[in-house]
């Protein structure tokens, strides 16, 4: 049963990315559309009100544009951080935030990695649940999509990369809104709060009393999932029965999240109207997604051997930390998909996994392209392409060519600067925080999961995903700080010098295909193309997992 | 450029922090007022005694109890412990209550305890148990209420949900409404 439950949800997903795709590349032509007709109307209220020209832009006005309009974004959710106390919308009297919180918190939403160093019930009031992380949740991964449309834009030698005013305006009025709003009416019938009602008080029938925290739950869920962000009303997030109370909304919760990840690179073989590409870049995240969901899966199904040898039958598995409504399969699934699709929302706890298990959100985190959050994820996922692209051309004397576009030096360094920040800003603070007090102050579990513990937040914050190992103690300036830092290098490294990229790709003459070109749309390049993802994530991550989820998976098993 | 910025975001900020979540609330309210609420369920005379979709705490013996929360269930929270795997205190946590569920429920075999039952949930507030876990507390309940324990297993069986639509997800007992039945009965 478990292996039917999971894999209709996959194949339900990948009957609903195809068509996905195709809309999303026509939503996000440069050309006119009948979409036009339908959305047009609406965003150009929004164009008028806030004085946007429609022109395109150069590489560098867009990335400018997403710099400046991050910034103003940043900016806004700050000030109201700091003010909640004093605003309306706060019927249960949440006081401010303090300043390192307060930034620690607007950096994780604005860079879609919804790190939470706060519980959403006692953290925030109703009007900075809406206002600051609802508001973020819509704009940042339609920052991401914006991006990926400028990016696939100068992979396939459009007129140019677009204008990303537009981009990031179509991206709320032709994909996230409509989504959301379908999304929260099916999660408030399936049980999901949605209420400006403050905390309500019960009378258990021991006679107890009872406070139950709720609010406006459903729409902030729905856009949680959608746009990748991950970041909970609740502290446990999507392990909360109110922000997930049946296994059926955990499926369209799996599905909202993976859904525009696995759909972008259909859109990608649309605009290069070469589906056979599109289908090679997805059959490479697939095949990965699913080895790491298999590890997950099995290690969680054969239950924690320390607690088999406490007495304790493991015969369902692995259930600490787990919802008895999910069980195993929705667990593990839920986990594999969370990280791969960086999203960051748990529906069970990380911190609680089997250590092979809890190996898997690290693992798909390090590499950051098996799917990836909207947008960016596809973003990394053709990176890689065009590393395969100039290795294995350098391997066998032919030009590195992509799409018809020689790749050549100015091309490679950015590519090697995004690729070589990743590890950088999760090794090195990592590091640091194991040799220092500070760092290690707060791990909570003892033992090699404490290194399991540290890496994780870091690796987290640095692919901008989100989830944690929440036993770790991590309000405080050291942690706030340090991940904030690593969140916007993780977000705005790899943004700028992808823009970059498809600046300078754009500006080539296309080289005609010949007997010597490297195909990009066949089997041989998607075993190139994982062996290039793999390989450079190996030699880079395989020393400091031996340290924590190996070394003790070593003492327990 | 800046000031155009903060216009598009301002813009950006009303609709979706400040439009999108209220009308959400007022359509969720008219058209499904509990669920929106909080799933709340109410006793014959209005009062509230507590959601269906969180869990209670229940350590007497004529109730059934269900699993373990580091946070007592207390719901204006959420949260566990994150023991690790490997952490010692899980094993200890586990082997006290393993002792203290035997001396609960004499006749039950140590091998039969399902892990469910004896692990700390996620979210320390899961309103559910596995219907092994509700099976092994029957004669102790059915003792503590003089009732035929085949009665109190066919409430069990009453208020068990299969997975849903057949697939997904596993068979559970909600321990709220299994109790708030068993007290019905009398």
């Amino acid at each position: 049963m478990d292996f039917i439950q999971i894999s209709v949800v996959l194949v339900v997903l990948l009957l609903l990315a195809i068509p996905t795709g195709r809309y999303l590349a026509r939503a996000f032509s440069l050309e006119n559309t009948r979409l036009d007709r339908a959305f047009g109307g609406v965003e150009k209220v929004i164009y008028k009100w806030s004085g946007i020209r429609i022109a395109d832009m150069t590489w560098k006005q867009y990335a400018t544009a997403v710099l400046v309009s991050n910034i103003t974004m940043v900016a806004i959710a700050y000030l109201l951080l700091r003010l909640q106390g004093m605003l309306p919308g706060n019927p249960s009297g949440v006081a401010a935030m303090d300043p390192l919180l307060s930034f620690n918190t607007a950096v994780s939403f604005l860079t879609n990695t919804n790190l939470q160093h706060y519980s959403g019930e006692s953290g925030l009031s109703y009007l900075s649940q809406m206002m600051v992380i609802i508001y973020l949740m819509f704009t940042t991964p339609a920052t991401g999509i914006a991006v990926v449309m400028a990016f696939m834009r100068g992979l396939t030698g459009q007129r140019s990369i677009g204008n990303y005013y537009v981009d990031l305006v179509r991206a709320h009025t032709r994909v996230l809104l409509p989504l959301a709003v379908v999304v929260t009416l099916l999660l408030v019938a399936q049980g999901v709060p949605q209420t400006m009602e403050p905390t309500a008080t019960a009378t258990t029938l021991s006679g107890a009393e009872q406070q139950i925290a709720r609010g406006p739950v459903a729409s902030l869920v729905s856009i949680k999932h959608l746009g990748t962000n991950g970041g909970g009303f609740f502290g446990v997030n999507s392990a909360h029965p109110f922000e997930n109370p049946t296994p059926l909304t955990n499926v369209l919760e799996i599905l909202s999240m993976f859904l525009i990840p696995a759909s972008l690179p259909f859109a990608f073989g649309f605009m290069t109207k070469s589906r056979k590409q599109g289908w090679i870049i997805f059959g490479a995240m697939s095949l990965m997604f699913l080895v790491f969901l298999g590890i997950a899966y099995g290690s969680e199904i054969n239950g924690n051997p320390a607690l088999e040898r406490a007495g304790l039958s493991q015969a369902v598995g692995s259930m600490e930390g787990k919802e008895v409504r999910f069980g195993i399969a929705q667990s593990a699934l839920f986990t594999a998909v969370t990280t791969a699709a960086t999203t960051g929302t748990v529906n069970n706890m990380h911190d609680t996994l089997t250590p092979l298990g809890g190996l898997v959100p690290l693992g798909e985190m390090m590499l950051n392209c098996v799917f990836g959050g909207d947008g960016v994820g596809t973003v990394n996922i053709l990176m890689y392409a065009i590393l395969a692209v100039f290795i294995a051309g350098l391997m066998v004397g032919r030009t590195p060519e992509f799409l018809g576009r020689k790749i050549e030096g100015k091309e490679m360094k950015l590519i090697a600067i995004a690729i070589l920040a990743h590890p950088l800003i999760i090794l090195a603070p990592t590091a640091i925080a194991l040799a220092s007090e500070m760092g290690t102050a707060g791990i909570s579990n003892p033992g090699f999961h404490g290194i399991s513990q540290v890496l994780y937040e870091f690796t987290s914050s640095a692919a901008n995903n989100g989830s944690g190992f929440e036993g770790l103690g991590d309000n405080t300036p050291f942690w706030n700080i340090s991940t904030g830092l690593v969140m916007l290098f993780g977000r705005y490294v790899s943004i700028i010098a992808m823009l970059a990229v498809a600046g300078s790709l754009l500006a080539k003459t296309p080289v005609p295909e010949t007997m010597g070109t490297l195909r990009t749309d066949n089997g041989v390049f998607l075993v190139i193309l994982i062996a290039t993802v793999v390989i450079v994530g190996a030699l880079t991550f395989l020393p400091v997992l031996a340290l924590g989820p190996v070394a003790e998976w070593l003492t327990i098993r | 450029m800046i000031l155009k910025n903060l216009r598009l975001s301002v813009v950006l900020l009303l609709i979706c922090g400040l439009i999108y979540p209220l009308a959400m609330t007022g359509v969720a309210q008219v058209v499904m007022p509990t669920q929106a609420s909080g799933s709340l369920i109410a006793d014959a005379n209005g009062k509230v005694v507590g959601s269906e979709l969180i869990g209670q705490t229940f350590t007497d013996p004529q109730y059934f109890w269900g699993r373990i929360s580091s946070i007592d269930n207390n719901a204006a929270g959420s949260g566990s412990n994150n023991y690790a795997p490997s952490n010692p205190a899980l094993t200890e946590r586990v082997q006290k209550d393993i002792a203290a569920f035997l001396a609960a429920n004499p006749g039950v075999a140590q091998a039969d305890i399902p892990a469910d039952l004896l692990t700390n949930s996620g979210s320390g507030l899961d309103p559910h148990i596995s219907p092994k876990a509700a099976a092994i507390q029957v004669q102790r309940v059915a003792k503590a209420r003089n009732l035929d324990p085949a009665k109190v297993q066919a409430l069990v069986a009453e208020n068990t949900e299969g997975r849903s639509m057949g697939v997904f997800g596993e068979p559970r007992v909600n321990v709220l409404k299994l109790n708030l039945a068993l007290d019905q009965l009398k």
